[in-house]
């Protein structure tokens, strides 16, 4: 086996943990450890980020380092938490259906994303392209976790943490996306996240209940 | 040598059985001898002109040959012993009929294994599918054997039609239906292709691998027990060798992705027939389940050898094919011994279902000590060798990510996780096996009536039981015989030499080892050490007394679980594998009763659809039967002028 | 084999005997802090096997042979398999004889065993805890073996001695994948020993124990056998934990009294901390209905079957 640098370890240790939360956050049923779990994974991208600006030099993954820390570890899970007690959901918890089976869509979905990354993997010249596979794997589980919910705080923690998915993608492929595109994105989160905590208190008015299940009385019938 | 094989012959029909059956045993013991000391010899051909005229059948002795036909010989002496005490008058066929069938089957098997053209090994086979469904259907009396025999006859000839079509495409063009001319023949690779698939399937509906396992469950059981355990025991090692032959003997080389199709297939059968055979409620359809699951696990080696021979790793390919060939051998004697077990039950109580029995240990300590050898072995234990050959195939698996191909070398390390989780279960599924039919407290008080095994049962159990004990504990001597196969076959053989008898490790580039007899001295040893330090220090006496009831002072044999009810978390967690159909009590019922079924989601899904279809296309032509002679005889001549003016 | 070897085969053997209902005690009193109780006394477990010993045995007439034979299996097992552990040195003559998938089989011996042994009376108790315990086993067992792949994978090898000796001699390094399967692997070792979320070891409450259920009808010396056993299968665990995330600290390679005599008490340390760690789970985790837990274990599984994907994408 070759010895591949320190830091570099550190990188896919990093990336590797945040494949586990995103399985974590499949299994999890409360939505408190779900945003708990969802600041975790956010951390992880910040020193990932960190790690990767100064391996490689490059400053603006410092802006985007803090970007991270301030949105994803602080600003919105803050924000989710606000609105669970507010909306006086903290002890909610989803009727999952049958967890092992979840997990094991899950694992066919890795196998897949590995399989589907190993030859882009080859194309792309990053130091983190072993990492690629992870983020596509991340983005994929992070709609697995959306599907399979019925809750709309859930559907939101599986939206953002699609989005860690993507940054970390952009990451490890390119070394992160340009400046401009990246501060859209985060003002794009934070805008989606400001009007779907509004939407909460709307359909909570209409249901008395974040189900959205009940979303499915609105269609018309025939 | 095809001498012995003919002996095995008898012509008598007179109720001799202690004489014949003995006899079998006797011929079967000296075949595996012969066959295994010849192991190393050059290949013997031969031709006989026996059957129809200018077609004469030819024979060939190598070593793949030679393994199998020990294999053959060593289980069949056991199960032949055991029968020699076990059929008795009055239960369907005549017991003299019966033995001139059994040992025809015996015959037949042992000619498919040596057969090397086409027409005698498809006669071989033939005869091998016919003399067995006689056997199954024994006490055709019964409604159930008798569809039951139907049903393994029709899978066995759609089998051998796809055998043959792969013959037909195996011969290119030559029109030679010798082996050897088949060896010769260059096939393109659809041809190829078509053939190695037509073969796999053939030989899978033998085997009863998925989707074509549904005779196997069925026919198995209905048997009477020594046909079961020859049956499960070496029948479908015939179909392993039909692969074997087909893929690597006559195609010669086969493209790595070929691998991918049984092992898949392979481990799905694992999987789904441990878990069918965990909620089964008879002894024999759970042992014909298990044996599904071990075929599974056989197909799983035979496709990763594939997969490591196509890429030219042929010691690798080597070392699986040597667990494949282990494990059929380790699963002739194990299922052979657990089915006769069964038989010995069955002959005791006349009872096949598990919530009927128990506690038997006490009233047929052979039969059941006996039995747990089997037990523990199927289980997966060590030092006994249903171990080794596990060990084997996991050891194998750990080099599949070495695989130059992307994407599959990240799929097939997954299959060991499955392989792992195959073997855990077959542990659940003995330990209820086991822990039902012989501990606990009889459930039916007919049971105080059980006896314990006969003399010539007993020979058979022991011969089984110490071939299990033989075959765990010295793994080195038995892969050094089967090297000798995968010699012939892949061209590699793993390097044993300069290794301590008592120590197994195949595989030079990686410190692997396994040594039995060491892992059984120091558990003995800790055993004996600890009981004579506990009745040394500690002498105290042992007091008999009732079981714990709890304080509500009645303990009933009903209060343990049933079948049912062990097998409930497997229900539970697997529940997308079954169709169930389930009747729960109402709590104010005063005589409740619980009932669940269930069944097979393929025979409903794939079977019975085709079933129905052809029904309906056999009623559409239905017309054309008008019952009249004059009719039919328009029918010949209309076939007649249309042949005709066809071929001039 | 030099006699030297032998020799730390031995000891090794007999520091896991003499240990390991230390470790249970520690365990327990761990607990016990935690959860702002009196802590029994570390040295409890010893009083118990102790007293046991000394009793008459009480056997239920209708047990048969099996029954009296299966502790001295469970406990043989055990000590086997501690056998093959490097607890403290990996200069074990004995790691030729079984690797990590035999240790795997070896735990499985006494499993069956015990199972069999709780099905011989025919009680509805025996019967259920054999069979829960069946189900937790059939899925811990394959769970085990993954984790055990992983290390293998990255150490080419399957023996546990080997894998450590190569863990520790190999350069610093980080393997993501270590991280699932340690996971996986604390699933495992909760639940394969009989510790809170599955399994509740303090408690005799007929709907949700599983290891006790099994025990009820032993007693004395046989109990005090299946108890011993028990102690030695969590510290067995601990140890393969060590050999895989933790190898530091036994001696590699060469062997001696000395090495040996420096390297228990780094494991004293492990262990001390590895209590601490399992009384600190067991104590935030709440048990778990018995339904719940084929998924926790089949979350066990998933996590180590991920930890070789990851193995197999990174290389590490």
């Amino acid at each position: 086996m070759q010895h591949t640098p320190f830091d570099l370890q550190l990188l896919n240790a990093c990336a590797a943990i945040l494949l586990l939360l995103s399985f974590a956050m499949l299994a999890q049923r409360r939505i408190v450890a779900l945003v708990n779990l969802l600041a975790l994974q956010g951390a992880m991208l910040f020193i990932a980020t960190m790690l990767l600006a100064w391996r490689t030099g490059q400053n603006h993954l410092y802006v985007s380092a803090a970007l991270t820390l301030g949105l994803k570890v602080i600003a919105l899970p803050w924000l989710l938490h606000v609105l669970i007690k507010r909306l006086n959901v903290q002890w909610d918890s989803e009727p999952l259906l049958n967890v092992p089976g979840t997990m094991l869509i899950g694992l066919v979905t890795v196998v897949f994303s590995f399989g589907l990354a190993q030859p882009i993997a080859e194309l792309a010249s990053t130091a983190t392209r072993n990492s690629l596979g992870i983020a596509v794997a991340v983005i994929l589980l992070a709609f697995i976790t959306m599907i399979t919910r019925r809750k709309a705080m859930s559907q939101v923690v599986g939206f953002l943490s699609m989005e860690n998915g993507l940054f970390f993608g952009a990451m490890s492929a390119t070394y992160g996306m340009p400046m401009i595109v990246e501060f859209g994105v985060a003002l794009d989160v934070l805008v989606a996240m400001l009007v779907l905590g509004v939407f909460f208190f709307q359909i909570r008015e209409q249901f008395d209940s974040l189900d959205l299940h009940n979303l499915e009385s609105l269609k018309e019938d025939q | 040598m095809v001498g012995a094989v003919g002996l095995l012959r008898p012509h008598s029909v007179a109720l001799v059985r202690r004489v014949l059956f003995p006899l079998g045993a006797l011929i079967g013991v000296a075949l595996a001898i012969v066959a295994a000391l010849s192991l190393t010899e050059p290949v013997e051909q031969a031709t006989l002109h026996i059957g129809l005229p200018d077609l004469p059948m030819h024979v060939r002795l190598d070593n793949l040959s030679r393994v199998f036909l020990a294999l053959l010989g060593s289980a069949s002496a056991g199960v032949s012993l055991f029968a020699a005490g076990y059929f008795r008058k009055g239960e369907g066929t005549a017991p003299g009929v019966l033995g001139l069938q059994y040992h025809l089957f015996l015959a037949s098997m042992g000619f498919v294994l040596v057969a090397d053209d086409a027409y005698a090994f498809m006669v071989a086979w033939e005869t091998m599918a016919l003399t067995s469904y006689f056997l199954v259907t024994a006490q055709h009396g019964i409604p159930e054997i008798r569809s039951a025999g139907f049903l393994y006859l029709l899978m066995a000839h759609v089998g051998a039609i796809a055998i043959l079509l792969s013959f037909g495409i195996l011969q290119g063009g030559t029109w030679l239906f010798s082996f050897d001319a088949m060896r010769a023949s260059t096939l393109s690779t659809p041809w190829a292709t078509a053939a190695f698939l037509l073969a796999l399937f053939g030989f899978g509906a033998k085997a009863g691998l998925l989707p074509l396992h549904v005779w196997l469950p069925e026919a198995h059981p209905a048997a009477p027990s020594p046909v079961s355990a020859l049956m499960s025991g070496v029948m479908l090692k015939t179909a392993i060798y039909g692969v074997l032959r087909v893929t690597f003997d006559l195609i010669g080389d086969p493209l790595w992705w070929w691998g991918l199709i049984p092992l898949g297939l392979g481990l799905a059968t694992a999987i789904f027939g441990v878990v069918f055979a965990a909620v089964q409620t008879d002894m024999k359809r759970l042992l014909a389940y298990s044996s599904v699951e071990n075929i599974g696990v056989l197909f799983t080696g035979i496709g990763l050898a594939i997969v490591f021979h196509g890429v030219g790793m042929t010691e690798l390919a080597a070392l699986a094919l040597i667990a494949v060939l282990y494990h059929s051998l380790n699963h002739a004697f194990m299922k052979s011994l657990l089915f006769l077990g069964t038989g010995a039950v069955l002959h005791a109580t006349g009872e096949r279902n598990l919530g009927r029995l128990g506690g038997l240990i006490h009233r047929m300590p052979w039969a059941a000590w006996l039995t747990l050898v089997g037990v523990l072995a199927i289980a997966g234990l060590p030092p006994l060798n249903g171990f080794v050959s596990e060990w084997l195939l996991l050891q194998t698996f750990l080099f599949s990510h070495e695989v130059p191909q992307p994407f599959v070398n990240m799929l097939l390390p997954l299959g060991a996780a499955i392989v792992a989780l195959a073997a855990a279960l077959a542990g659940y599924v003995m330990v209820k096996f086991f822990g039902i039919v012989f501990l606990g407290q009889p459930r039916e008080s007919s049971l105080a009536a059980a006896h314990d095994v006969g003399g010539f049962e007993k020979a058979g159990l022991v011969w089984l039981a110490i071939g299990c004990v033989l075959l765990g504990l010295l793994p080195r001597q038995v892969i050094h015989s089967l090297a000798a196969a995968t010699e012939q076959l892949t061209g590699a053989a793993p390097n044993l030499a300069g290794q301590s008898w008592w120590l197994l490790a195949p595989l030079t580039e990686r410190d692997v080892s396994y040594a039995p007899l060491v892992l059984l001295a120091v558990i003995v040893a800790v055993v004996v050490a600890t009981f004579l330090i506990v009745r040394v220090v500690y002498r105290r006496p042992v007091r008999l007394a009732a079981p714990w009831d709890c304080g509500c002072g009645r303990l009933d044999p009903r209060m343990q679980d049933t079948a049912e009810g062990f097998g409930q978390p497997i229900r539970h967690i697997f529940v997308s594998f079954f169709a169930m159909e389930r009747d729960l009590p109402s709590p104010h019922d005063l005589a409740p009763r619980y009932r669940v079924k269930v069944s097979d989601r393929l025979w409903q899904g794939a079977y019975l659809p085709i079933a129905d279809l052809l029904q309906r296309a056999a009623n559409s032509v239905a017309w054309l039967q008008q019952g009249r002679i004059s009719v039919y005889l328009t029918y010949s001549f209309i076939t007649l002028v249309v042949l005709l003016a066809v071929m001039l | 084999m030099s006699t030297v070897a032998w020799l730390t085969q031995f000891l090794e053997v007999l520091a896991a005997l003499i240990l390991a209902p230390l470790f249970l005690g520690w365990v327990n009193a761990c607990r016990a802090w935690l959860q702002n109780r009196r802590a029994p006394s570390v040295l409890l477990p010893y009083h118990g096997i102790r007293k046991l010993f000394h009793k008459d045995a009480v056997i239920a007439a209708s047990a048969s042979p099996l029954f009296r034979v299966a502790p001295y299996v469970v406990f043989g097992a055990m000590v086997a398999a501690a056998a093959v552990i490097p607890s403290m040195g990996t200069g074990l003559p004995f790691r030729s004889a079984a690797d990590a998938i035999a240790l795997v089989g070896l735990l499985a011996i006494a499993r069956v065993f015990m199972s069999l042994a709780a099905m011989d009376i025919g009680t509805a108790f025996g019967t259920l805890g054999a069979r829960r315990d069946m189900m937790i086993g059939f899925l811990a067992e394959p769970a085990l073996l993954m984790v055990i792949f992983v290390a293998s994978l990255l150490s080419a090898t399957t023996a546990l001695p080997l894998i450590a000796e190569r863990l520790v001699v190999q350069p610093l390094a980080l393997y993501p994948s270590l991280a699932f399967t340690a996971v996986a692997f604390t699933m495992v070792l909760l639940a394969e020993n009989a510790r809170i979320p599955v399994d509740n070891p303090a408690t005799h409450l007929e709907l949700t124990m599983i290891h006790e259920a099994m025990l009820l009808e032993y007693s004395a010396r046989h109990l005090a056998l299946m108890e011993w056993a028990a102690a030695l299968k969590l510290f067995n665990y601990a140890c393969i934990g060590f050999a895989l995330f933790v190898p530091w600290g036994a001696s590699i390679g060469s062997t001696g009294i000395g090495a040996m005599a420096l390297s228990l008490p780094a494991l004293l340390v492990k262990l001390a901390v590895a209590g601490l760690w399992l009384a600190l789970l067991e104590t935030v985790s709440a048990k778990l209905r018995v339904f719940r837990a084929p998924e926790f274990m089949a979350t066990a599984f998933m996590f180590a079957v991920l930890g070789l994907l990851v193995h197999l994408l990174l290389g590490a």
